[in-house]
């Protein structure tokens, strides 16, 4: 971990993409998210990290709403992208998805081959006018997911047939191709080897050029390393949010102390 | 005996001298394996013995004896205005052909230089089936042009002397019997030495319809073939799309609630509704409130669709379950709607399943008699049903049904019908489960 180079990082100029305000989240009788607020930047990596069961993922996934697929599962609060509250009425899921595209904590490619995957979405949603334009989408997803040299020789290949690694980096070449706005990952390196993980990685920081990205991880390293701010989930709670390097470096709460020190979690 | 009571320090022992307590164990593991392996052998014995005893009773259904006779379409018997009028050649009734065939019969004996004692011409003609009139009418009717020409014809034999070379019949046993005298078989057995009478394969079996109680020799499956395929048509078109629906509207879309939970508790228990229940539901439903006809394959196959609905559905709903959970969310959270990602990326992987539930449902439906005889379907058919969909409203019988039919009669020649009938039906069921095994090895995905 290089401390000097998280204290650089600066992300206070970016404009606010995702406001959410006292957002609670009721699995059943289970109180999963406990009044969340968070601010989330646009074209900046936020990490959401915490122990496992503190509703980091259970708040991921309401900012696409893939909480609705749940039946028991309530959503109460305020979420606004660019200011457009997303559980308004008149909001359709499926739209809003379009514009989160999310990444999955196991590679879950279509068993369909790699180009069809990749085309999937711009195809149902009608981005490319004819083969030709569907060609170049594909190839420019490819491309940002670092995955276009390695198979541009089998398009047609399943791309089930990957390795893990170039599984989850066609996962993410789905999820551009569609061209969101915000990308959400849960875990996307929890079933990656080192390797993989370091190009994924790589990729994210290249990503946030263009998105704002959120991602939920174990790995405190990782956060470290890809992220510019860091929220710090605990038991249902938004204990602290703020400066990667802040939270890091110097943690206001002593859970988040105590977390980041591997006392508790 | 548990752990605890070890404690204190165990005797030491070797891991090379197996212990009371292993041994024991070791033994009932060993017993275990041999009452499994007990289980298994005995039903394949008891499938093996039921296979072989309907080979052993059915293969003579589709040998038959023929006997080859050169007959005169004379054309003062069959057609007397000798104007060549097929109606007026219509007007002879297979009755009329008799004398012909008794003429053709006479004159192979003489060519063959046979001599019977105490047989007379009428019955040397017998040997050949009554069938056989009808075959020769049918024949002059098709072909009027023919008449007064000398045509060759195989003509059926008569069951008794088909069950003579099937060894069902003897001279002793033609001693007592009315149908048939040992005269008449020892002109059998000289006419198979002279090359006129012969048994071959038994394309009618197949393609026949039904025969009167005189006429085994006569009987095949041909209306009964039709009616089941009839219905198997209809309960596919049917059963299918209303079953599919059905399972992704219950497993993909349906909120869960005490409704729902309902009405899954009863299509379980649909499933293991008796089937004559269906039978008398038909019955009342389509026969006595709708007006539908007595007999036809519609009201069968309409039965049977909602015998096999609850296979399909269950069958189906077990093949989506299977369907991983992150290809759902993986099509939602490319923005796909709920139905995209059901009919892109579900439905696909898990229709070898639903294919596969499918072909097991009509295979059961297949073979279904109960219902059928509620509704009907038991009757005597002789005529072809038309080409469908006319064809669905016109009486028919169905290849289980016709099986439970000729095992009443009884003549045995019908037994041994019953028998190869048996036999064509577990073909058509091997049919469609290899059907089903060879789709599900070639369309199943892994991930």
């Amino acid at each position: 971990m290089n401390d000097m180079r998280l204290i650089e990082r600066d992300s206070t100029m970016k404009d606010t993409k995702i406001s959410a305000r006292g957002v609670q989240v009721w699995y059943g009788d289970t109180h999963a998210i406990k009044d969340v607020s968070v601010e989330i930047a646009d074209k900046t990596v936020t990490a959401f990290i915490g122990p496992s069961g503190c509703g980091k993922s259970t708040f991921l996934r309401c900012l696409n709403r893939m909480n609705d697929t749940i039946d028991v599962a309530r959503v109460e609060g305020d979420i606004r992208i660019d200011g457009e509250d997303i559980y308004d009425r008149k909001v359709d899921p499926v739209q809003l998805r379009a514009k989160v595209g999310m990444v999955f904590q196991k590679p879950n490619p279509f068993p369909k081959s790699i180009y069809d995957n990749v085309a999937y979405g711009p195809k149902i949603h009608g981005l490319a006018k004819d083969r030709a334009d569907l060609d170049g989408i594909v190839e420019r997803a490819l491309r940002r997911a670092a995955l276009w040299e390695e198979v541009k020789d089998r398009l047609s290949a399943a791309g089930t047939g990957l390795s893990g690694g170039q599984q989850q980096r066609l996962c993410i070449a789905r999820a551009v191709a569609t061209e969101p706005e915000v990308l959400l990952m849960d875990e996307p390196c929890s079933a990656l080897d080192p390797i993989a993980t370091g190009q994924v990685e790589e990729l994210i920081d290249e990503l946030k050029e263009n998105y704002s990205v959120v991602i939920v991880t174990h790995s405190m390293q990782q956060a470290a390393r890809v992220s510019q701010k860091t929220a710090f989930f605990h038991l249902g709670d938004l204990v602290e949010y703020g400066e990667t390097g802040q939270i890091f470096t110097n943690p206001q709460d002593r859970r988040t102390e105590s977390y980041i020190t591997g006392r508790i979690g | 005996m548990t752990d605890a009571a070890h404690s204190g320090s165990p005797p030491r022992s070797s891991i090379l001298t197996p212990d009371a307590r292993t041994r024991k164990r070791n033994a009932a593991e060993a017993r275990f394996k041999y009452y499994g392996l007990t289980a298994v052998c005995l039903g394949l014995l008891a499938l093996v013995v039921l296979l072989v005893s309907i080979a052993i009773n059915g293969a003579g259904a589709f040998r038959q004896t023929y006997i080859t006779l050169d007959v005169p379409l004379s054309a003062e018997v069959l057609d007397p205005e000798g104007n060549r009028n097929p109606a007026d050649i219509a007007r002879v009734i297979s009755f009329g052909y008799d004398a012909l065939i008794e003429d053709a019969m006479e004159a192979k004996m003489a060519e063959a230089g046979i001599s019977i004692d105490g047989l007379d011409a009428g019955d040397a003609a017998d040997i050949v089936s009554s069938e056989a009139s009808a075959q020769v009418r049918y024949f002059v009717l098709a072909n009027p042009e023919e008449v007064g020409t000398v045509r060759e014809f195989d003509l059926l034999a008569n069951g008794r002397i088909d069950a003579f070379f099937k060894g069902r019949v003897t001279m002793a046993s033609a001693e007592r019997d009315s149908n048939v005298s040992p005269e008449q078989l020892r002109l059998a057995e000289a006419l198979k030495e002279d090359g006129a009478l012969v048994q071959r394969f038994n394309w009618n079996f197949i393609t026949n319809p039904d025969a009167s109680d005189q006429r085994p020799e006569a009987a095949g499956l041909g209306v009964a073939i039709l009616g089941s395929a009839y219905m198997m048509l209809i309960v596919l078109v049917l059963a299918l799309p209303i079953g599919v629906a059905a399972s992704i509207y219950l497993e993909e879309f349906a909120p869960k609630n005490r409704f729902t939970d309902i009405i899954e508790v009863n299509i379980s228990n649909l499933a293991a509704v008796p089937s004559i229940v269906f039978g008398i539901l038909g019955l009342a439903i389509f026969i006595n409130w709708a007006g539908l006809p007595q007999s036809a394959p519609i009201v069968g196959g309409l039965v049977l669709t909602l015998m096999t609905l609850p296979t399909i559905i269950i069958s189906t709903r077990a093949s989506l379950k299977s369907v991983p959970p992150s290809i759902r969310a993986a099509a939602l959270g490319v923005g796909a709607s709920k139905m995209q990602s059901v009919f892109h990326h579900v439905l696909p992987l898990a229709a070898p399943g639903i294919l596969t539930g499918t072909i097991i449902g009509l295979a059961q439906a297949l073979g279904e008699t109960a219902p059928l005889l509620l509704i009907g379907m038991v009757a005597f058919v002789r005529e072809f049903p038309d080409a469908p969909p006319d064809g669905f409203f016109d009486p028919a019988s169905a290849l289980p049904v016709q099986i439970y039919n000729w095992t009443q009669r009884a003549d045995p020649a019908f037994v041994e019908r019953a028998s190869g009938a048996i036999i064509v039906l577990l073909v058509f069921l091997a049919i469609m489960n290899t059907l089903a095994i060879v789709l599900r090895r070639r369309f199943e995905r892994r991930w």
